[in-house]
């Protein structure tokens, strides 16, 4: 078992009060295992995955564990994460198209990043540069500045570096979202590289388009509102959804030759409730077509099939 | 309506200007009214600078942009506003359209003062009414409301409600949809569909060719500033003839069907 979450609770502190983010969330990933993260806008899907790396300012863990590998992540205890970040966890950030220091050569720094972790990059050279050749980057770039890269190569060069010292656990945040779709087809299939050749355990691929989870990962887990609302291996989460939720997220997406004229698609009424006082029972109850008075206690995320998991009254 | 005859774009780039860089060559193309035309590119293609060119923001360097016949080149003053009346633009960022210090209603009541300086109080409130019920927002939920308060679905419908209120003939929607979600894309496309069966021409400027095929009567791929293939979307989007268009289709992600995996050739003596 590479990363068990247990009941993990991370809410933001604001002006008004504090927003349950995160409320409760329990999952496992396995070794090799390549999860993709899915859900609405403010489902909490990029909470939870800052939350196993780095808890910024308004960010308070309120409850829960995570264990990596067997040992507790101290992801409440910012200095004692350091240890963790990159070695153990690492993530690539939503803009990874601007988390390269401008003013730095791009070979300098990554030097400068490995000696702030106590790595001597001249041990690791020759690795990264294989691991250029490996997202099909030329040694070249390390005498470019990050601003001479186009927009594919800085989003690769990225991948290279935070898994550069091959963590156990890489998030990968909307990774793939600013991109065209060729250059998004060759960064998943560059995720799926690193994790056939066992240069991370497991990946976790927060993403809002299901249809590009589809293509590359083992299982998908679907949020919404702070809580997970289905966990399925990708063929049965998506031939045979059990939550109304996850259901209408995959009837809201284009097929191909559906036309407007002929067969208008849905979007899902109605928008997610706030989590500064989220309501009592099932989240997604003022939106389900489903809904009944059993829905206004919450429902377990229960295991309906073989590694199938789901949060929905109807469903058990 | 719009007509675009062997339009050509040249920037001078450099230093001193000393390069010059074409970012759209000998682009032709129409939109009919009630007709949606999907420009579809990847980043660089020059898709952008043509909807900037037919919005007037960026000038024509040889060919010309006609609209009911006429020449939009040298459009200025009252004629260029009479233009703006029928034809409005909708891009990608729905946050960054607005100021976010003002409330995100600013942007109609900027339009009142401009266009409808005599419309009474009460006209004005059931013109914003209609213009809202039509983009389907709740004018309780969205009025007086700033910027941070909205979601990007509402914003970006409350955009196109304000090209609404001109009760325009022709749109450039540049990548309206591609901030977001999956279930509100889909609202704002079907609002694109209303809006074509009551007449209004539509420019979809967009890199994702799945959401390009739902809505469009014709598609246009553009390759580097020029049209590689054009025609009726729907046979352009089943039976591709330019080997780019194919190249591009077959990168779109879709359900039921995946991408063909490249075999992993094990790593030679990979210290793992």
């Amino acid at each position: 078992m590479s990363l068990r979450v247990d009941n993990l609770k991370v809410w933001y502190r604001t002006l008004r009060g504090e927003v349950r983010a995160l409320d409760g969330v329990s999952f496992n990933v396995a070794d090799g295992e390549l999860v993709g993260l899915a859900g609405e806008s403010g489902c909490g899907k990029s909470t939870l995955g800052k939350s196993l790396i780095r808890l910024d300012g308004r960010m308070r863990h309120v409850d829960g564990q995570v264990e990596l590998d067997g040992k507790e992540l101290p992801i409440w205890d910012g200095e004692r994460m350091q240890g963790f970040r990159f070695k153990e966890v690492s993530i690539i950030p939503q803009y990874a198209m601007s988390a390269m220091n401008p003013t730095r050569k791009i070979g300098k720094l990554v030097a400068e990043l490995l000696e702030s972790r106590g790595e001597r990059p001249a041990a690791v050279h020759d690795e990264l540069l294989r691991r250029l050749a490996l997202v099909g980057l030329e040694p070249e770039v390390l005498d470019r500045y990050p601003i001479e890269l186009s927009g594919g190569m800085k989003q690769r060069m990225v991948m290279v570096i935070s898994t550069l010292l091959n963590p156990s656990l890489l998030i990968a945040d909307e990774v793939t979202s600013a991109l065209d779709v060729s250059t998004q087809k060759a960064v998943a299939e560059t995720l799926v590289g690193l994790r056939d050749r066992h240069v991370v355990k497991s990946t976790i691929l927060i993403t809002h388009d299901l249809s590009l989870v589809y293509q590359i990962a083992d299982s998908i887990i679907v949020m919404y509102a702070g809580r997970l609302a289905e966990r399925a291996p990708t063929d049965a989460l998506v031939e045979t959804p059990r939550h109304p939720y996850t259901r209408m997220l995959l009837a809201a997406l284009p097929e191909v030759g559906v036309r407007f004229a002929d067969r208008r698609l849905q979007g899902i009424p109605g928008s997610p409730p706030s989590l500064l006082d989220p309501p009592k029972g099932c989240r997604f109850r003022d939106r389900c077509p489903l809904a009944f008075a059993k829905c206004a206690e919450q429902p377990p995320f229960l295991e309906v099939a073989p590694d199938h998991f789901v949060a929905c009254w109807k469903a058990f | 309506m719009l007509r675009l005859d062997g339009v050509t774009k040249r920037y001078r780039v450099g230093t001193f200007g000393s390069r010059e860089l074409v970012a759209v060559r000998d682009v032709s193309l129409e939109v009919r009214p009630g007709e949606v035309v999907a420009l579809i590119g990847q980043s660089g293609s020059g898709k952008s600078t043509i909807g900037r060119m037919i919005l007037h923001l960026t000038s024509v360097s040889e060919g010309t942009i006609s609209f009911d016949g006429a020449d939009i080149a040298g459009f200025k003053g009252s004629r260029l506003r009479a233009y703006y009346a029928d034809v409005q633009g909708v891009f990608q960022d729905p946050f960054s359209s607005y100021n976010p210090i003002f409330r995100a209603d600013r942007t109609l009541e900027v339009l009142r003062e401009t266009w409808f300086p005599r419309l009474g109080e009460r006209a004005w409130r059931d013109k914003v009414e209609a213009a809202l019920e039509a983009v389907r927002l709740d004018p309780g939920q969205v009025l007086g409301k700033y910027p941070h308060q909205l979601s990007g679905g509402q914003l970006q419908r409350l955009l196109v409600a304000r090209a609404l209120l001109l009760d325009i003939r022709l749109l450039v929607a540049d990548e309206i949809i591609s901030m977001l979600d999956a279930s509100t894309r889909i609202d704002v496309l079907n609002l694109l569909g209303d809006l074509k069966a009551r007449g209004l021409g539509i420019l979809f400027i967009t890199h994702d060719l799945s959401l390009g095929n739902y809505l469009s009567d014709t598609a246009v791929i553009l390759h580097r500033g020029q049209v590689v293939e054009t025609g009726p979307a729907e046979r352009v989007f089943a039976r591709p003839q330019h080997p780019y268009t194919r190249s591009l289709l077959a990168s779109v992600p879709h359900l039921h069907h995946k991408w063909e995996r490249p075999a992993v050739p094990e790593p030679a003596g990979e210290s793992g």
